[in-house]
């Protein structure tokens, strides 16, 4: 069998890194690590990204596959750039959570859990974020990351859409990049 | 805490309190260079147990006790801090590790110390990313003053601490799910005893500990056990930070001492509930609590772990959601039901589908579909999953149906003509 | 022994080991508690909550320590408020354990409900019907109307394959997590997971193919319900209508118990067919597994339009049908000519009775008999192998002061070769058994073993001496790089480890060997054994891996390989091949079949050795009639009748096990269709008069061996057929433990004696070993052994065919960079002895020494020993 490279090569010190983390004999521990690393890569994780962390770990694809599908901030399909995830949960949404993902949405003239047609931004409603005393409140997460907005409104929520679409298309680079840029 | 100052949030009074050199300047890291160099690691424990503090992580469990179990006769031990806040309505540790960072790292360092760790993580939920940066850059920090690493202030003493980010799993708060968690495998809880101070990370003896919890510690080491107890009641000593959420004028987090009455959180740190609105019900515990029917004598009581039990609530986390007149109960039940339905792992019967079965039943009230003995049966299935669930997660999603419906009945009897929240009427 | 507990079950007092669990502790008395998620052979998870128990404890006193009396006297009993998990909680002394309490009940019925809200209840069409736990429970205890709204039920996928072999039913999986766990801690094959969270949690497999295990069937066993099926059975059949036939596998030396499922069935034509094979339990050889060789491996045995049906006789060079009496008088007269020029050259396969008649009929003539075999060491095996009473699920940390058991693995990729052995030296290993693996290159085992140690390509007894030496000194003239070995401070301490243990053993394999290389690996091991004084006691001594179910028994009955067969064969005037196709595994065979010499074969197939006969001879699969097998573990054990034998056309159907198909009427000129093996020689036998061989009855050709061969001394079928209560208990009414798993009812087997050491060869003796070194230049083939091979056995199987690929080779990556070929690339390779040359796939494999060639067997090339090949690229 030969072992697919791909992360390996582009990320090796980041890589090394992760591993160190952990005592040498439980390796495994670095599964989630790495699938952020491989996440941020294309903001979405592939089988082959899979099949590989499998083989630095030492574990088998399904054991890395299974944890994709557990936890919900992992990713194995493509979806917009950007994630934007609104805290719907019952703290904030005493505080007009629900009526703010609504109106965004229709504003934006897609349904909760879809994407821009140009591609951009997919909204979806998440539980709690920890941040119930200033919601309204979304997470915007990107190539580069994640980031809290706080005490949004509708207005300040689509003008940040607005900057996000405008970095895009400004420059062609890669969705690593633009996510950076995103939390710029 | 007029008295005192700041215990947690001591930010708040000191600018710039995430800079190392701040926090040394305001005698940082001396509690921990008094442990680590003139304490034995017993004693470390004991003065913990002395100061009574208890868990902030809801369960409220003495920290000292929780110390003094570990096995000694299987080595390595571990310390584990949980950072996962991901209870609806607690949001303390985000602000601890944003703000005063070093005095959570102080008290991972001197609880490592005193169960003779020399390996420590702090498990953050995922969403926590930028938090875990900051950590990193201040852990990365605390190795160049020789804070951390081998040998500290000259003893054989060494530790490492090391971030580990969840992925949105709010059962990974649950300690157990969080080792498994950390092992790199599914978030779900494990099958107790052993528990974790015989059998933890990696099978190895562990301290799980919460970040409030632990940011008490380096305080307490400084200033003694006796200092500490003058804070709070007798059983429930020290200081709390409540986060305050839902239907008030000042949401935010409010460090008071244990024993402060709810009355004193919701009207004078809170500023009361909005337009005028009255307080409906208390949810104390965030998600995973009963709903208080907010009378005098609720307002009244005093919230520390002994009292909130006796108006029918439970202190949990303190994270007190205020729930004013404009909101429906129904509505409110579905919200927390279908939180539990999302989160629950599915590994014991009782709570996969009994979280489920309540959503559905919960939806229909809602919804203005279900039959008249729907919320009985609601009631019946939360009765029947209780006392059965693998972990705390199932026990505590019935807490705010059943509560809901034995106190107040007659809105499940109206709930399809009623509007949603009067927020969301817009 | 630990301590016994006394405690009152359901008002019974009871007493019990102290640590067991309770469920185990109601087993013991007879009480069912049911279960889901737990399983006896693996630790308890607490996940499915069926299991809830009232359970009470003394009130102890604090102050005095003493229990604290009710006013009659009796001891005051605390109950705790919740339910407890009889699964997960271990007895202590007093308690009370309420399991038919109303509030067990409840408990009981709760749990069912919530079960039930997401189960399709489609048991009319539910393979699992019938021997369905949550069936019979719900049955039992649940709530006869559901209050979920079934209209709103979730519904998903009820065909979702997790590989050819495997369907899963994601409506009927309740989430107990036992084939999950069996594939991590059993099978170390974590192919098969959860994923998703709640209600939407599921098993996934992503494995390529899916569920890529060799161990996969046995998750269908212990799976609670319908949820996981083998695809050759789902739909096929239902429970109730079928038949239980006991049996054995086949395929390796391990001799698992099997359960052939038969019916008839009209879609057959009204004939009986298998439609599954189960495991059957033996805690002492397979417990309650199986591997899926032995689960899905059966065809070629069963009823099929290829099997041959009738004797062949050869005129004017065509093979033409003829009758039984006139082929059995040309055998006579022509075997009776070549008096000792006749050749017997018989196959492992072979059952204990075979082997005999064969044998006796050779030597009557005065003629040879050669086992046909790739390993030697069985004199050794007999000699110095296992003794009654071995059992390796005893192997493990030792208790008290007792050092730890050992076992050796050596020269052998274990789960390939003997995969149940791989899966109980695993278990030992997991119970604190010091694991020793010694191979010339990586295998599964590794993973497992204490020491993991390394030899050369081709110095598997030099390793194994190297111990001896390493201990005792012992060796006169060892070479050097032998006594450098010996001083490898791991191979010392293993050596060490393996001379101290309480109980040692040694499993030896034919990774990289032909039959004079094992042969003295097994003198090597011998050594060994004998000089750390491992020998003699159960659980103690040398098991060799052999590749074939009965080639033990074919040793213990004095057959023996021939190192220089191609020879032996060309001289032989007359050969009598049984059990064998050697002219399919090597052309080399072909020209000692020429036309002046007499050739009979008795097969199931036409094979290539067939179409050289002669006269050719069909005979019944052991699926067809009855008869014995001697394990690697020197275990005798029964197999019965399954089916009717295959007939002369057309086939009658009768009922197996009614009229045993071996029950032949006294007349041989009436002899239609195929006939057991151990009848045909005595047929033979009979005509020549030379001596009175039974054919009629394999029970009393097996009294006869009882009778001469001194190991097999006082064994009777009879003897064979004894069964003593086996733990864990499965199978019965409740059937909540072993899933479906057969409880043994036909016997467990019996193991032999240690074989007296013959005057003439002392059992220690030392080895003529060479030190074997790679050529300096040119590669190396060394054969290997996979599990799943391109042999007659497999290829006729309906699903495992698929998992087998076109022929290929492993090299290692820099030797294919040097040679310009790519993973799965093409390539020439041409053994220098034979000049037989193939284009072939290749494998790569890392780990692999430079200028070492490994060459599969039974796949479409043939060696028989390390051989110097070339390898070019293929175009
Ligand atoms: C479902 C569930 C979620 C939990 N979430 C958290 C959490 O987010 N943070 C936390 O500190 N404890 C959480 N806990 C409690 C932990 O299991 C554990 O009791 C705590 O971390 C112990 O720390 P302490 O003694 O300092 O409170 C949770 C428990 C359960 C059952
Ligand atoms: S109670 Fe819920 S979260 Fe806890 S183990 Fe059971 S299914 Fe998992
Ligand atoms: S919880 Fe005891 S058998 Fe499943």
């Amino acid at each position: 069998m030969l072992e697919r490279k791909y992360l390996a090569e582009k990320y090796p010190q980041e890589i090394q890194n992760i591993l160190d983390k952990y005592p040498a004999e439980q390796r495994r521990s670095a599964v989630m690590p790495l699938l952020y690393l491989a996440q941020r890569d294309k903001m979405y994780i592939n089988r082959e990204d899979l099949q590989e962390i499998g083989d630095i770990l030492g574990i088998t694809l399904t054991e890395v596959a299974s944890l994709v599908g557990f936890y919900t901030l992992y990713y194995d399909q493509p979806k917009g750039v950007y994630h934007i995830q609104v805290c719907t949960d019952l703290p904030c949404a005493l505080r007009g959570a629900d009526r703010f993902l609504a109106e965004l949405c229709d504003r934006l003239g897609i349904q909760p859990g879809e994407t821009t047609p140009d591609g951009l931004v997919t909204i979806e409603p998440v539980m709690c974020l920890a941040a119930c005393d200033k919601a309204p409140m979304f997470q915007l997460q990107s190539g580069a990351g994640l980031t809290y907005y706080e005490n949004q409104t509708v207005e300040n929520a689509l003008s940040l859409i607005e900057q996000l679409r405008k970095d895009a298309s400004g420059r062609r680079v890669s969705a690593r990049e633009r996510g950076r840029d995103g939390n710029g | 805490m007029a008295d005192n100052g700041y215990v947690l949030l001591r930010h708040r009074e000191i600018p710039d309190l995430d800079s190392l050199e701040v926090y040394r300047k305001h005698g940082g890291f001396q509690a921990l260079e008094k442990a680590v160099t003139r304490m034995k690691p017993a004693e470390v424990t004991e003065v913990v147990k002395a100061s009574g503090l208890r868990g902030r992580g809801g369960a409220g469990f003495p920290t000292g006790l929780k110390w003094a179990f570990m096995d000694n006769q299987i080595w390595p031990h571990y310390v584990v801090a949980n950072a996962d806040e991901s209870e609806p309505g607690t949001f303390k540790d985000r602000e601890i590790m944003e703000g005063n960072p070093y005095q959570f790292l102080e008290g991972v360092a001197i609880c490592a110390y005193a169960v003779q760790a020399h390996l420590a993580y702090v498990y953050l939920r995922g969403e926590f990313w930028q938090i875990a940066e900051r950590l990193d850059s201040h852990l990365a920090a605390m190795e160049a003053a020789g804070l951390l690493g081998e040998r500290l202030f000259g003893s054989d003493y060494s530790l490492r601490i090391r971030t580990h980010l969840g992925a949105g799993a709010y059962i990974c708060g649950e300690e157990t799910a969080m080792l498994e968690s950390l092992e790199g495998k599914l978030g779900q809880p494990r099958l107790r005893p052993p528990f974790p101070a015989t059998f933890g990370l990696y099978g190895k003896p562990t301290v799980v500990n919460n970040v409030e919890t632990l940011t008490n510690v380096p305080r307490i080491i400084e200033f003694g056990a006796d200092w500490y107890r003058s804070m709070g009641t007798e059983k429930s000593p020290g200081p709390k930070i409540f986060s305050l959420s839902g239907c008030v004028n000042k949401p935010g987090n409010y460090e008071l001492p244990l024993g402060t009455t709810f009355r004193h959180l919701i009207f004078e740190c809170g500023g009361g509930v909005p337009e005028g609105n009255s307080v409906k019900a208390i949810m104390s515990a965030g998600a995973s609590s009963s709903l208080i029917v907010a009378n005098d004598q609720a307002l009244d009581t005093p919230m520390d772990y002994e009292s909130v039990p006796n108006v029918g609530g439970q202190l949990g986390s303190a994270s007190v959601i205020v729930i004013d007149s404009s909101v429906s109960i129904p509505w409110l039940i579905n919200k927390t039901v279908h939180f539990f339905r999302h989160e629950s792992c599915g590994k014991c019967t009782p709570c996969r589908e009994g979280t489920f079965w309540m959503g559905h039943l919960t939806q229909r009230i809602l919804d203005g579909t279900a039959k008249p003995e729907d919320v009985d049966l609601l009631y019946d299935v939360g009765g029947q999953m209780r006392g059965k669930c693998l972990c705390a997660l199932g026990e505590f999603s019935i807490e705010a149906p059943r509560s809901s419906i034995e106190r107040f009945r007659s809105e499940f009897d109206l709930a399809p003509s009623q509007p949603k929240t009067a927020v969301d009427q817009g | 022994m630990t301590k016994p507990v006394t405690l009152t079950m359901d008002g019974v007092q009871i007493e019990v080991p102290a640590g067991t669990l309770i469920v185990n502790a109601a087993k013991m008395a007879g009480v069912d508690i049911p279960v889901f998620c737990y399983h006896p052979k693996m630790e308890p998870v607490g996940m499915c909550r069926m299991c809830l128990v009232e359970i009470g404890r003394p009130v102890i006193d604090r102050a005095t320590g003493e229990k604290v009396l009710e006013e009659d006297g009796s001891p005051k009993i605390q109950f705790s408020p919740k339910l407890e998990l009889a699964c997960a909680t271990p007895v202590s002394e007093g308690m009370v354990v309420l399991n038919k309490s109303e509030n067990a009940k409840r408990g009981r019925k709760d749990i069912l409900e919530f079960l039930l809200t997401s189960h399709p209840l489609d048991c009319p069409i539910c393979d699992k019907g019938g021997e369905c736990p949550l069936q019979d429970l719900t049955m039992g205890f649940g709530p006869g109307v559901s209050r979920y709204l079934y209209d709103e039920k979730k519904h998903l996928a009820k065909q979702y394959p997790l590989g050819e072999l495997i369907m899963l039913d994601r409506e009927r999986c309740i989430q107990c997590g036992r084939c999950v766990r069996f594939q991590d801690i059993y099978a170390e094959d974590p192919v098969i997971a959860f994923t998703h969270r709640g209600r939407s949690m599921e098993i996934v497999s992503y494995s390529d193919p899916g569920f890529d295990s060799y161990w996969s069937g046995n998750t269908t066993d212990i799976c609670p319900v319908g949820a996981l099926t083998t695809m050759d059975f789902r739909f096929r059949a239902r429970p109730w209508e079928l038949r239980a036939a006991a049996s054995l596998c086949t395929h390796c030396a391990v001799g698992c118990n099997l359960t052939l499922n038969v019916r008839r069935e009209a879609v057959s034509g009204g004939e009986w067919v298998v439609k599954r094979v189960m495991p059957r339990q033996n805690e002492e050889v397979n417990e309650i597994w199986i591997c899926d060789k032995g689960r899905f491996g059966y065809h070629y045995a069963a009823q099929n339009p290829e099997r041959l049906r009738q004797p062949l006789v050869r005129k004017n060079g065509e093979l033409e049908p003829a009758s039984w009496k006139e082929a059995l008088d040309l055998i006579a007269e022509r075997f009776e000519q070549a008096g000792q020029g006749l050749l017997t050259l018989a196959g492992g396969r072979l059952a204990n009775e075979d082997l005999f008649n064969l044998g006796k009929l050779t030597k009557g003539l005065g003629g040879k008999t050669v086992l046909y075999s790739h390993m030697g060491g069985g004199k050794l095996t007999s000699r110095v192998g296992l003794t009654p009473g071995s059992n390796l699920i005893d192997l493990g940390a030792g208790s008290g002061d007792e050092p730890p058991d050992a076992v050796l693995v050596v020269g052998c990729d274990l789960e390939e070769e003997a995969p149940l052995w791989w899966l109980r030296v695993r278990q030992a290993a997991r119970r604190g058994a010091k694991l020793i693996v010694l191979n010339p290159r990586r295998t599964k085992l590794d993973n497992s073993a204490s020491y993991v140690l390394r030899y050369p390509f081709g110095n598997a007894a030099m390793a194994v001496l190297a111990m001896v030496n390493a201990l005792s000194q012992k060796q006169p003239d060892l070479p050097e790089s032998v006594q450098a070995l010996s001083r490898d401070p791991d191979l010392q301490a293993a050596a060490k480890a393996f001379a101290e243990a309480r109980n040692a053993l040694v499993i030896y394999g034919s990774e990289g060997m032909g039959l004079v290389e094992s042969s003295a690996l097994a003198q090597a091991c011998a050594n060994l054994l004998l000089t750390t004084n491992h020998v003699g006691r159960p659980n103690n001594g040398l098991i060799c891996a052999w590749p074939h179910a009965n080639e033990q028994g074919a040793w213990e009955l004095g057959w023996e390989p021939d190192e220089n067969l191609v020879e032996s064969l060309k001289q032989a005037e007359a050969l009598y091949i049984a059990g064998a196709d050697p002219v399919s595994d090597d052309a080399a065979y072909q020209p000692s079949f020429g036309s002046d010499k007499f050739v009979v074969v008795q097969d199931l197939y036409l094979s290539q050795t067939a179409r050289l006969a002669d006269v050719v001879l069909p005979v019944q699969s052991w699926i067809e009639r009855e008869g014995s097998y001697t394990s690697g573990e020197r275990r005798v054990q029964r197999f019965y009748p399954a089916l009717p034998a295959t007939t002369a056309l057309p086939p009658k159907a009768e009922a197996p096990g009614v009229r045993a198909a071996s029950v032949l009427t006294r007349s041989a000129p009436e002899l239609e269709g195929p006939q057991a093996d151990y009848a045909i020689p005595a047929l033979i036998a009979e005509r020549l008069k030379i001596e009175a061989l039974n054919y009629s009855n394999a029970a009393v050709v097996f009294a006869q061996i009882g009778e001469t061969i001194p190991v097999f001394a006082g064994l009777t079928f009879q003897k064979l057929a004894e069964v003593h209560e086996q733990w864990p208990i499965v199978g019965r009414g409740d059937m909540y433990y072993g899933g479906t798993t057969y409880e043994n009812t036909q016997g467990l087997g019996v193991q032999l004696k240690l074989a007296a050491p013959d005057a003439g060869q002392p059992p220690l003796a030392w080895p003529q070993v060479v030190d074997f070194k790679l050529p300096s230049l040119g590669m190396m083939a060394f054969p290997v052994t996979r599990l799943y091979d391109q042999g007659s056995t497999l290829m006729r199987t309906e699903l495992l065919h698929q998992r087998i690929g076109e022929p290929y080779v492993v090299l290692n990556g820099s030797d294919a960079g040097r040679l310009k070929i790519a993973d799965g690339g093409k390539v020439r390779i041409t053994f220098s002895n034979t000049e037989q040359s193939t284009i072939v796939q290749v494998r790569l494999d890392n780990e692999l020494p430079e200028r070492v060639v490994l060459v599969p067997r039974s796949y479409g090339l043939f060696i028989s020993g390390p051989t110097p090949v070339e390898i070019r690229q293929a175009n």
